[in-house]
């Protein structure tokens, strides 16, 4: 594994890498998302008990879903980060926070306004959406202690460490404010998959949910790949190879 | 050449200096107990004097209180060795790290906690907080302040080569800090209705160990980032 792997702590590597890589996600993505959103939002039937705005759970699902998704993924790439000193890692770090920030504010907002109809408040201080919240400010701590360096290699790497904390505090954050209070329901997708005799959700709307995060998790993983690349190019702009390739590209 | 002293009398070795140069600038210690008491007289004023809500609200204000006046005081821990180049020669000892910051952390929470200690059933007493408490509040005082000074160590260390760390210190450890805030107000409200706060305390208990445990490793990967 590591003899496959080791090549793509050089920059070119995963430069070129991202870019075959992209449109096998940004393409499929863009479809399978739109796929998912007509889906959901125009065809699947109506709930019994919420009517039509339930249907923002197909935006709202798979944002919260992948915003601790791509904490994770930030997690691992500060981990490689720390421990093997991979540039091309503490890149992928700042790649991938700002994304996550934005999946997580996405599902907060959209959280916002599907509470107002549904427990007649914009926001209230149930479980899910505090523990949504501090997931937020984590996001903005690794941005802001990245930013507040004037060397990005130092920033980068403390960025990295704080994630890594941040990860091992994610649980106890996530058990504590469940312990607190809730008013939110349980999550339904791990009802309706794992009670397969008696789903929670009837097929009609788990299908596009599923194709919905499915969606979700393309188009955010292709705007970090184009991200990292950014970064790559930023970073190696005086370097040989990126030179001689930005040069071939803007012929 | 390894030294001839063993872990233990390097680490006394240690605190005993940590103690002494904050004694050399009492006031640092004594301003954010001062901010802590200012803080909590705040409260009565802004919410109204009503016992029953004074009550209510104890538990609360006297932790989120403790906390900012944890990171008022948390800088202490590294900037000045910072500046003068000690913290360089403690990365250098001949020592493993993470021993070096543990006699930090105990030493500093010591210095902070303590006062805190002594100080706690005054703000017990000026928000009336009910007789039944005051046991408990301190108790998770004594619980909870260890995580204040490890996991702040941690932030501190990132943060000790900026300038202007102290709104992003606050930003940093804040979210990281508010399983401990839940815990110990859920324990002393449940002291405060007659029901045992066993659970919470036990899983107060549980933070500071893990903290205590992991902090200083975390904490040396954040200086040797921070020293360069």
């Amino acid at each position: 594994m590591w003899r496959w792997l080791h090549p793509y702590a050089k920059p070119e590597a995963t430069y070129r890498l991202n870019k075959k890589l992209l449109p096998w996600f940004a393409i499929p993505g863009v479809v399978i998302l739109t796929i998912g959103m007509i889906w959901g939002l125009a065809f699947a039937p109506p709930d019994y008990q919420q009517g039509e705005s339930y249907r923002i759970i197909f935006v709202h699902v798979p944002s919260a879903f992948w915003a601790m998704g791509f904490y994770m993924g930030m997690a691992i790439a500060a981990l490689s980060a720390v421990v093997w000193q991979i540039r091309t890692a503490e890149w992928a770090i700042l790649a991938i926070a700002p994304v996550g920030a934005v999946l997580t504010l996405i599902s907060l907002f959209t959280g916002a306004v599907w509470g107002k109809p549904m427990w007649g408040t914009w926001w209230e201080w149930d479980a899910r959406l505090t523990a949504q919240l501090i997931l937020f400010f984590l996001y903005l701590g690794v941005m802001a202690l990245y930013a507040a360096f004037e060397d990005e290699r130092t920033g980068a790497k403390a960025a990295g460490i704080l994630a890594l904390i941040g990860v091992i505090n994610i649980p106890i954050i996530h058990y504590s404010v469940y312990w607190w209070n809730t008013l939110h329901q349980q999550s339904t997708i791990t009802q309706a998959i794992t009670r397969f005799e008696k789903p929670s959700m009837a097929p009609e709307m788990l299908w596009p949910l599923l194709v919905s995060i499915l969606g979700f998790l393309l188009v955010s993983s292709a705007l970090v790949i184009l991200r990292l690349n950014n970064e790559i190019l930023k970073r190696e702009v005086r370097r040989p190879w990126a030179q001689t390739l930005l040069l071939k590209e803007n012929r | 050449m390894a030294s001839e002293l063993s872990v233990g009398s390097q680490v006394r070795a240690l605190m005993r200096r940590e103690f002494r140069v904050a004694m050399r600038q009492r006031s640092d210690l004594m301003n954010p107990i001062l901010f802590l008491l200012v803080v909590v007289t705040l409260f009565p004023l802004g919410v109204g004097p009503e016992p029953a809500t004074l009550a209510r609200i104890a538990p609360g204000v006297i932790w989120v209180s403790a906390l900012l006046s944890a990171l008022l005081g948390l800088e202490r821990l590294f900037r000045d060795d910072f500046s003068d180049g000690a913290l360089e020669q403690m990365l250098l000892m001949p020592m493993a790290v993470e021993w070096a910051v543990l006699a930090k952390i105990i030493m500093h929470w010591l210095l902070t906690a303590v006062p805190l200690l002594i100080l706690a059933p005054l703000l017990a007493l000026l928000l009336n907080l009910p007789k039944e408490a005051w046991g408990t509040l301190w108790l998770s005082l004594l619980l909870g302040t260890p995580v204040l000074s490890s996991v702040g160590a941690i932030g501190v260390a990132l943060t000790v080569s900026l300038n202007k760390g102290g709104a992003l210190l606050s930003l940093l450890l804040l979210p990281l800090l508010i399983p401990l805030l839940i815990f110990a107000t859920a324990a002393v409200e449940t002291a405060a209705t007659g029901l045992s706060p066993a659970g919470p305390l036990a899983l107060m208990a549980a933070i500071t160990v893990l903290a205590l445990v992991l902090s200083p490793y975390a904490v040396h990967a954040a200086l040797r980032v921070s020293v360069n």
